[in-house]
């Protein structure tokens, strides 16, 4: 920690000493480098740690730097309403076009970032109001009182301190509820919808985020240049801000930076070193990026700073400080109706996956649904908890119809579930997993991330995050990645994530598989525990050994339908239960 | 607007349309078999109709130089490959496909420079010249990543165009082209008039349309290539490398491309930069099929140019805006379509 610590103050001191030490050119240069940063910052946001990425990048950039541009040549404003019209043209356009593309999955959203830069793009050049390609000149340098900052050392220490706490913003949303709902958005929306999280919200609400950075960084541009025209905008420029992230390093905030700096410096030494071979350096210089390019992501996928911190020793993890904790709910009365699957069908094609099956689940029961392979035990799982909409029959939960309701609803009602493939964020720590389960229970808002203002409930979700893991015995794991356990003890952190949301019912995908016969009963008798605290847990197992000695009743289906229900005893002298595992009895 | 101009404009946007068919077809082919979004496609096109140009002008086209360094660049790879994995018995093989195949048109079109040569030949030779390109950027730029995610993969796709169009600019120049007319006839079909040219290039998207089906169906590479699209571990344990399917794709799209880009370089003036618009309103197409399938992206190609077609009559400056926006919508109704299922991204992405 003080080693980083160090460097980050070395750092900052000589960006502070820079402009009294070098000369007006490399201030300017640097003046370049904290604009993209800004911009590339969102990207990082984004792309890197969201997992959404934009081709369309600069295109965001134009928007803030023609929107002020115009405002304070054809209106004369001053540049501060020019950038309140920058971040809201940009922050409207990108609601807008989030809306509309967001819930797009896999390459297709990349690939509508492409059409819609392209667009915008010929949008800027076919506009009179915006000069067509010629653009717009005589943009007014920002004022200050009665300085104009125009370039020069003032304006570096603007852009930097900008940089620096939209950096430090940044920082800090990460470090929240909301900012772990981001970091969770790559690798599927399954797992985090099932935890109450709006996947399509937070999606939007990056968007917007990355597209106010990168409008404030055009709404610098265009006055620190005093000309806006298309050309800096379009797709190249895109993938431009893409190379500075992922040479950088996407997944660190520093990787904006690193990136900026990398993609700005090489630039101005091409610049340089070209004309010495050719009279064209603009057709050299794109290629020479594009080549690199390549050759970055075919060998240094992580990029520069990912590399460097590798290399650092690791930061001791912050400490859990116990915490007053979170409200809990209170648990309906033993022996209540809670669950019930009345007629459910799942259909497949012509494939029947559930049919007809009902069974009812009462408060703090424990009951196993058994069954060979491609029974149906998943899907009727995932018709529970919402994962799949059934094409008949209904669920009722505590006396409510939740057959439509949805994976989140379905969450914030009190279903916790794991996965029979354990889904886990392997990048993040355990104790970040399990925070990430705690996150219906919470409210801060993206704001109170940003600003620091969650930091009481924040330490609650921390303490109670630490008390589950201890609970399921992976509390000296805490601060691992959760990538780097074991897989049984991957399973055991997706309980203790379900626990952190506080349900009153909880669904277990073949919890037991992958575990050693010890940490089989150890898993055992934390269920039996749970039960006698009022939970009431329905799980699908094929250990039968781990099954009998736990469960009250057991459920069995064959080929979709369900064959019997009943005591585990009976259940396994049932001959046709026998017959359905082996093939019938020799 | 009247009857007349509408039929007159749609007839032309079926024509552009071909164009986009071909290509379109190319992407889907390329994507299934090999996952690449191949953005760079349409810089095939366009460096085909200006090798062509460059031929016909009696000069020596850009790609003359452009394939032999790409294919001294891949035979290094593919040899550095073979022999760190001990492997040096499949070398002779490799290099005749990755060297000595590649660069032989370019011989070909050094040797008759500047002689009288039939038309024909030359359209023959720059389709020969400009086939490698795509197999060449496969193992230059893709092969060492093909286990990599669909999404980094459409990254390098897209800094493989921007290479590429840096050295279009190098070898073709800042100057656009047309090549000769391929054919000057009129016909009068109910009152409107139909160039030759036209009904060429509806025949030529025709004829490869089937020509890929029947590869498709009758053939056993060509069912090889739709088992690996189907599933790259199954084909693999029957024995298919999805290598080398995946340099087959990439080599009969860009034969697709190289034949676009005969048909559309007498209708209209192509720069070094051109093709990347072309290669894009062809991806419109192929993602009305999802990328998956042949007939909806002929459709979807062909609706895309009738769709360019109407909008350069409405406002022609904002041509381009229309046709892309038109991808908000499709990508909307797709998305609709696959209904929700939760296609599990990779967890290890481009970061990580």
């Amino acid at each position: 920690m003080r080693l980083r610590f160090l460097i980050a103050a070395l750092v900052a001191g000589a960006l502070a000493l820079a402009p009294l030490l070098v000369g007006a050119f490399t201030v300017t240069l640097l003046n370049y480098v904290g604009i993209y940063a800004l911009a590339a910052l969102g990207l990082v946001l984004l792309t890197g740690i969201g997992g959404l990425t934009s081709f369309g990048h600069a295109a965001f950039v134009g928007i803030g730097a023609y929107a002020t541009a115009w405002l304070t040549t054809a209106h004369g404003a001053s540049p501060w309403l020019g950038l309140l019209l920058a971040l809201a043209c940009a922050g409207i356009v990108a609601a807008a076009l989030g809306a509309v593309t967001l819930r797009l999955g896999g390459h297709y959203l990349p690939l509508s970032t492409i059409a819609w830069g392209i667009s915008i793009y010929f949008l800027f050049g076919n506009s009179d109001a915006l000069g067509r390609y010629g653009g717009l000149g005589a943009v007014p340098p920002i004022t200050l009182g009665p300085y104009a900052l125009a370039g020069g050392a003032p304006l570096y220490y603007l852009i930097w301190l900008t940089l620096g706490c939209a950096s430090l913003l940044a920082a800090n949303l990460l470090d929240s509820r909301e900012g772990r709902a981001i970091r969770s958005l790559r690798g599927g929306a399954l797992m985090i919808e099932s935890l109450g999280v709006n996947t399509f919200r937070i999606r939007i609400v990056a968007f917007v985020i990355a597209a106010l950075l990168a409008a404030l960084s055009g709404w610098f541009y265009a006055h620190m240049s005093g000309f806006v025209s298309p050309a800096p905008f379009d797709v190249k420029a895109g993938i431009d801000y893409l190379f500075m992230v992922m040479a950088g390093g996407a997944s660190h905030i520093a990787g904006a930076v690193v990136g900026a700096a990398l993609v700005t410096l090489l630039k101005n030494w091409l610049q340089d070193v070209l004309p010495l071979f050719s009279q064209d350096t603009g057709r050299f210089e794109l290629i020479i990026f594009a080549i690199l390019f390549i050759l970055i992501l075919q060998h240094a996928r992580t990029g520069i700073v990912p590399f460097v911190l590798r290399r650092l020793p690791r930061p001791t993890a912050k400490p859990v400080v116990e915490a007053p904790p979170l409200p809990r709910r209170t648990y309906p009365q033993a022996g209540t109706p809670l669950l019930s699957a009345e007629r459910l069908v799942k259909r497949f094609g012509g494939l029947v996956a559930v049919n007809e099956v009902s069974f009812a689940l009462n408060a703090q029961d424990i009951l196993a649904l058994i069954g060979p392979n491609g029974a149906g035990k998943s899907t009727l799982f995932n018709l529970i908890t919402g994962a799949l909409r059934p094409d008949a029959g209904r669920v009722v939960f505590c006396g409510s119809d939740i057959t439509e309701a949805g994976q989140r609803r379905i969450a914030r009602a009190g279903i916790a579930r794991t996965f029979q493939h354990v889904k886990l964020r392997r990048g993040m720590t355990a104790l970040d997993n399990v925070m990430l389960g705690a996150y219906p229970r919470t409210r801060a808002g993206f704001l109170a991330g940003a600003l620091r203002l969650d930091r009481a409930e924040e330490a609650r979700a921390r303490s109670e995050a630490m008390t589950q893991l201890k609970r399921v015995g992976l509390g000296d794991m805490a601060h691992e990645l959760a990538g780097n356990l074991p897989l049984g003890s991957q399973r055991v952190l997706e309980i203790a994530r379900a626990l952190a949301a506080d349900p009153a019912l909880i669904v277990l995908d073949e919890p037991a598989a992958g575990l050693r016969s010890q940490e089989k009963r150890a898993l055992a008798d934390l269920l039996r525990g749970l039960r006698a605290e009022g939970l009431t847990i329905l799980l699908v197992e094929h250990d039968m050994d781990f099954v009998m000695g736990l469960v009250d009743r057991i459920v069995v289906m064959v080929f979709g339908s369900k064959l019997t229900e009943g005591l585990p005893d009976a259940v396994r002298a049932d001959a046709r239960v026998q017959e359905a595992y082996l093939g019938g009895v020799a | 607007m009247t009857s007349e101009i509408a039929l007159i404009l749609s007839i032309d946007g079926l024509a552009t349309g071909t164009i986009y068919v071909l290509v379109g077809l190319g992407l889907v082919l390329v994507f299934s078999v090999t996952r690449v979004v191949f953005v760079p496609f349409g810089d095939v096109v366009a460096f085909s109709a200006l090798t062509l140009a460059a031929l016909q002008l009696g000069r020596l086209p850009g790609t003359v130089m452009l394939v032999p360094a790409l294919a001294a660049v891949a035979c290094a790879m593919e040899a550095f490959d073979l022999v760190r994995r001990g492997e040096q018995a499949r070398l002779p093989r490799a290099l005749v496909f990755y060297g000595l195949l590649p660069v032989l048109p370019a011989l070909v079109a050094w040797l008759i420079a500047g002689r009288e040569v039939p038309d024909a030949v030359l359209i023959v030779l720059a389709i020969a010249l400009v086939a490698p390109l795509a197999p060449l950027l496969d193992r230059i730029a893709f092969r060492p990543l093909a286990d990599a995610s669909v999404l980094l993969l459409l990254i390098v796709a897209v800094a493989v165009h921007f290479a590429l169009s840096g050295i279009g600019l190098l070898i073709f120049g800042a100057e656009g082209f047309r090549t000769q007319p391929l054919a000057t006839t009129l016909f009068d079909i109910g009152g409107v008039v139909v160039s030759a040219q036209v009904v060429l290039m509806i025949a030529a998207a025709l004829l490869f349309s089937l020509l890929l089906f029947l590869f498709f169906e009758h053939t056993i590479t060509g069912k090889a290539l739709r088992a690996t699209a189907v599933n790259r571990v199954g084909a693999r344990l029957v024995g298919i490398r999805p290598g080398r399917t995946g340099a087959l794709a990439f080599l009969i799209a860009s034969l697709l491309g190289a034949v676009s880009g005969i048909l559309i370089g007498p209708v209209t003036t192509l720069y070094y930069d051109s093709g990347f618009l072309i290669g894009l309103k062809a991806f419109v197409g192929a993602i009305v099929g999802g990328l998956a399938s042949y007939p909806l992206t002929a459709l979807g190609a062909l609706f895309v140019g009738v769709l360019e077609s109407f909008a350069s009559f409405w406002t022609s400056t904002l041509k381009e805006v229309v046709v892309f926006g038109s991808l908000i919508p499709i990508l909307l109704w797709r998305s609709l379509l696959t209904g929700g299922a939760d296609e599990e991204e990779e967890e290890e992405d481009i970061a990580t």
